[in-house]
Formats: C-alpha cells, structure tokens, sequence
C-alpha cells in the first residue's frame, strides 16, 4: 500500500502541495481529480522522484520512499506514465519497450513480457519495428503505458492518460486501465477527465490548489453536488 | 541501426570486413606511394582515420544528443601520448633538440627487445591503448563539471577545453614533455609498417590505420546496439522520461562521453601515425569543426553515415578537387583568376548543395544495411525476431 502523510511539496516560492495525505491500496484503482495547477502531477512526480518534497512521508509497504534515487522507486515496483505520453519518437516500438524493462536483467522473462503486453495492445504489435514518433496519439498513450508495464510494476501511476485523444480512443484507454488492474496492478491515475475517472475509480480524491477537498468512493463522488457543478460541468 | 541480432546478419557482416581488410592489404602492396593512384593510398589512411573520429563523435553528438565540440582537444591528447611513448631512445634528443626530454620510455622499442617483431607491434598496440585512456581520463575530469551544461553551452565549454588543452600543450615550460610548440616526430608511423615473411617485405602502411578505425568502429556498433546504446537514444530522445524509465543521466552521459573520448584518443594517435608529425598547432577547433561537417554530411545517428561522409570529405579535399588549385579540372584549363583557393570555393559549394538536398545527411539516420532490408522487410521477416 502507498500512503502519502503530510506532503509538502514547493517550486521556487510556490507552494504546489500543502499537506496532503492520500492512501492506494494494493489492488484498488486510486484516482485524484482536480483542476489546472491544483497539484496533481506534482503530487506523481514526487512519489517516482522526479521532484523533491520540503515535509511529509511517502511510504511504499512502509517503506519511505522520499530522498530514494528515482531508479531504486522504480525497482520497488512503482511506475510512471508520464504526462504527453514522452515515447523516445526515434526509437521503435520494441525498443521502446525494452526501455521500459530497462532496469531487470532476466532475458527470458522480459521477453515473456514483451508478449503480454503485445496481448493487452495488439495494435503495437503491427507497429513493432516502427519508430514511436510515427505512431497516432492513441497508439502512442498505449505505448507508454506498455513501456511503464514492461517494468512489472505493482503500482502503475498515469498522469493524464486521456489527454488529447479521441472520445473512442479515451474509452480504449480506460477499457485497458481495468484489464490492466484485473491483472493485479494496483493503479493511481491523474485525470482532468473526472467523468470516465471516477466510474472506474474505488477510491477518488479532489485536489483543490494543494490540498485534498473532497475523497470518497468514486462512485460517491459521481454523484456529489459540488463535484458535479466544479468538475463534471452539470 | 544496424541489427546484429540474427547469426545471419552477423556472419555477412564478418566476411565483409574481413574481405574489404584483405583489399585494402592488397591495394596496399599493388600501389606504390609514387603512382597516380597513390592517392587513394592517402585518402583511405586519412580518410579511415577521420572515419573513426567522426563515428566516435556521432556516438556522443548524435547517439547521446550531447552538443560536444571538444573532440580536437581529445584526439590531440591521444596523438601526443602515442608520440611521446613512441619515440626510439636515440631519436629522443634530436626530436627534444631544445629541451631536455623528461620521458625516455618507448613501449614498442622495449618490447621488442625482449620479443622482436611481435613485440613491436604489441607495443604500438599498447601506445595506441595509452593514447585512448589519457583522453578518457581527461574526459571522465572535464565531464565532472561540464556535463552538467546543456546544448550550447557544453558546446561552448567543451570547445574552450580543447583550446586550453591545446594551448598548454604549446606552453613551454612543459617542453620536457611536449617539446613546447615544435613538432614530435620519429616515433611509430604508418610508413615504417612492414610485414616480413620469407624475405619480402610487406608494407602495412594504408593496412594498419585502416585496421585501427575498423576494429573501433565496430566496438562502438556493438556498444550501440547493446542496452547502454539504446539508454543512450532513450537519453536523446526525452530526458525526463528516460529518467522515469530508471537510466541514470549523469552515469550514462558520462559513459558516453569517455567512451567518445578514448576512441577521439585513439583517432588522434593514428593519425599522428598517418602524417608521421605531432604537433598541436594541427589540432585547432577547425579540426573539430571539420568532423563535425563529416557527421552531419554523413547523418547524424548513422554510423555507416559518418564512415560514407568522411572517406568522401577527405577524398574531395584531398583528391578529387586538387585539380581546381592549378587550374586544371577534367580536362578543362581554367583561366588564372580560379586558381589558388578555388578548391576551397567549389567545396564549400558542393557542401551547402548537399545539405541543402539531404535536409538529415546523405544516409539520415539509417545504416547501410537498411537500405538492403527494406525489400524483405514487409512480410514474414518479423518471424524470425519474435
């Protein structure tokens, strides 16, 4: 179980997280909803490493993960999707992916893997040895995502994984989300998109400028009032 | 990229470096120096130099996207210690006639005086070894703080390293050493290479810098298409998300860049052999400037690129335009005004044309046997790499 206590987390001045405290549990899909600016992908950045908090605690099956080099994060088994997707564009599809398994050393395995995640995205199978940049934007979400999985991650963490696709395409995406999670990946997914975020989420939290408003199930957040006027548009 | 993965593909590869070895050891001896064609000699001994030099800058600027111009600064480094290491004992003061040499340590003469021939050439090897470690050296020290730049400016610092290097190396209160800014010569050069079987003797000078840059070549295309070539590419591509994929930067960019260095190292030491001189005033950053032309003429990201775009840069300058400079081009007499420098003229045209009409280089970013592939590549080819 990841569980944020506390997290402080600034730029310069600004101050983009102010306390928050947040729980995944293994298993679960996690969502965390809320507007430009309120600390979402800070809030991934920080837990992969990638940005340095001021306060706080992140513990990985009780063990802290702030001040940990991102490569030994990734090693526990947490992974990013990163926002804008970010496949290497001049690298192929398969080696894309095996950029993903970057850190594993077992051969077999990783090529084991390479299989199944071409079974849960036939499409990058056809694509294999093109160059990523040649991909749509829909095939390129899938490959960072498949790229994150070749890792084998427990925990899988997509920043936005919805952006700038196609309302077919989005659906395609979170239809992989849940197939992904039935495998036994536990997920924590950033969204601007709360609608589709929330049908799929166990748990949502609101992100308001750096503190956490509302949380709850994700189906009781559907439905909530100020959810549905602030984010939902109805 | 050059896929050696399938045994095919690796044994084709094989027989053809060993055949295009056995035709240079042929030209080698069927040419004389003195013929018309001893040109060819020239252009193949520095163009294969330049060959090296420029893939291993490609390994750097267009594997890794690090923007680095100190590859002069490196292959000087690589020439004066191949010189200085290889000067016979009683050349020594007449090469150091103004200062009192300080190293007096020649690996091949001592070698062979314990081994012979073969200690020669062990000891050669070991120098041109040397040569690559002090340049690796080097650039692991300057990587500390430079790598830390981006684009321009580890452009702009690496190509000051290069000027201080040279100017240092110039100073003369280092004459001991580097013989200040006079030339070292004398020490183990290409035109002294011979292979002696049963009497008749073989000359190994186009042989030898050829086989240098070959070998190397091939160790960069192996460190290439291993996992560090392709963290390399992930590292070109997008920093941040080859960080999220665990490849650590500062590791990775700093393998890249001594590794770059040892083999610039290694380029300037044979060509020190080639043109049988070491001097630092030869290793300006117009050196770096020019392979950089041979890279990007090449392709950047291509290797067979760089080996195409400099054996033709050295073959045009050297070669094929030297007619321009007395005014005499297939066949046609130039009036006088376009005689000196006017080589200089047609090549800088002929450059801008052809950057002009390859917008990414003459091979962009494929291999040679990629253009081979592509006729197979659309159906059941895939079988074979799953």
């Amino acid at each position: 179980m990841l569980k944020i206590e506390n997290l402080h987390v600034s730029y310069g001045g600004i101050r983009a997280l102010r306390g928050i405290s947040l729980e995944v549990p293994d298993g679960k899909i996690v969502t965390l909803i809320g507007a430009n600016g309120a600390g979402k992908s800070t809030t991934l950045r920080t837990i992969s490493g990638l940005v340095k908090a001021d306060s706080g605690s992140i513990s990985y099956d009780g063990e802290e993960l702030l001040g940990m080099p991102i490569y030994k994060i990734l090693e526990k088994g947490i992974a990013m999707v990163p926002e804008g997707r970010r496949v290497f564009t001049n690298l192929t599809v398969r080696e894309n992916l095996k950029i993903g398994a970057y850190l594993r050393n077992d051969k077999a395995q990783i090529e084991k893997d390479l299989d199944w995640v071409y079974e849960l995205f036939p499409r990058l199978k056809e694509r294999d040895w093109q160059l990523a940049g040649t991909l749509s934007g829909g095939e390129q979400q899938m490959l960072a995502v498949a790229r994150a999985l070749m890792s084998k991650p427990k925990l899988i963490m997509m920043d936005e994984p919805s952006l700038g696709l196609a309302p077919l395409v989005v659906k395609g995406i979170f239809d992989i989300i849940r197939q992904i999670n039935d495998q036994g990946v536990t997920v924590l997914l950033i969204e601007q998109n709360a609608n589709m975020a929330l049908k799929i989420a166990d748990y949502a939290y609101v992100l308001e400028t750096g503190l956490i408003g509302l949380t709850g199930t994700g189906r009781e957040l559907l439905v909530n009032e100020d959810v549905k006027r602030a984010y939902l548009g109805s | 990229m050059i896929e050696t993965k399938n045994k095919k593909g690796a044994w084709i590869a094989f027989i053809g470096v060993f055949l295009f070895l056995a035709l240079i050891f042929a030209l080698d001896q069927l040419i004389k120096p003195t013929d018309k064609l001893g040109m060819l000699l020239i252009v193949l001994q520095k163009g294969s130099v330049y060959a090296l030099a420029a893939v291993s800058m490609n390994l750097l600027n267009g594997y890794t996207g690090l923007f680095s111009l100190g590859h002069a600064g490196f292959m000087l480094l690589g020439a004066y210690t191949y010189a200085i290491f290889t000067i016979p004992d009683k050349s020594r003061d007449a090469v150091y006639q103004y200062f009192d040499a300080a190293i007096r340590f020649s690996i091949p003469e001592q070698l062979s005086n314990h081994m012979g021939g073969f200690g020669t050439a062990l000891g050669v090897f070991l120098a041109l070894v040397l040569a690559g470690l002090v340049a690796a050296l080097m650039a692991w020290l300057i990587g500390l703080p430079v790598l830390r730049l981006k684009s321009d400016y580890l452009a702009i610092a690496t190509l000051g390293f290069a000027e201080i290097i040279r100017a240092v190396f110039q100073w003369s209160k280092l004459g001991p050493i580097t013989n200040g800014s006079n030339l070292l010569k004398n020490f183990a050069r290409a035109s002294k290479f011979k292979l002696e079987i049963a009497g008749t003797k073989l000359s190994l000078s186009t042989f030898v810098p050829v086989l240098i840059a070959t070998v190397c070549i091939i160790l960069i295309v192996l460190i290439v298409n291993s996992t560090y070539g392709r963290a390399f590419k992930a590292i070109r591509d997008d920093e941040i998300a080859a960080e999220a994929m665990g490849i650590n930067l500062a590791r990775h960019k700093m393998i890249s860049f001594v590794t770059s260095s040892f083999f610039a190292g290694v380029a300037g030491a044979t060509l020190a052999m080639v043109l049988s001189i070491a001097q630092a005033n030869n290793f300006k950053s117009a050196m770096t400037y020019e392979i950089l032309l041979m890279v990007v003429l090449g392709g950047i990201g291509s290797i067979t690129g760089s080996v195409i775009g400099s054996l033709l840069f050295v073959a045009a300058s050297e070669w094929w335009l030297r007619g321009l400079d007395s005014g005499k081009f297939l066949g046609i007499e130039a009036p006088n005004i376009f005689r000196n420098g006017f080589r200089l003229v047609v090549f800088s045209v002929i450059i801008m044309v052809v950057v002009l009409f390859f917008r990414k280089g003459i091979m962009g970013e494929k291999e040679l046997p990629d253009l081979f592939r592509r006729k197979k590549k659309e159906a059941p080819a895939k079988e074979g790499q799953a």
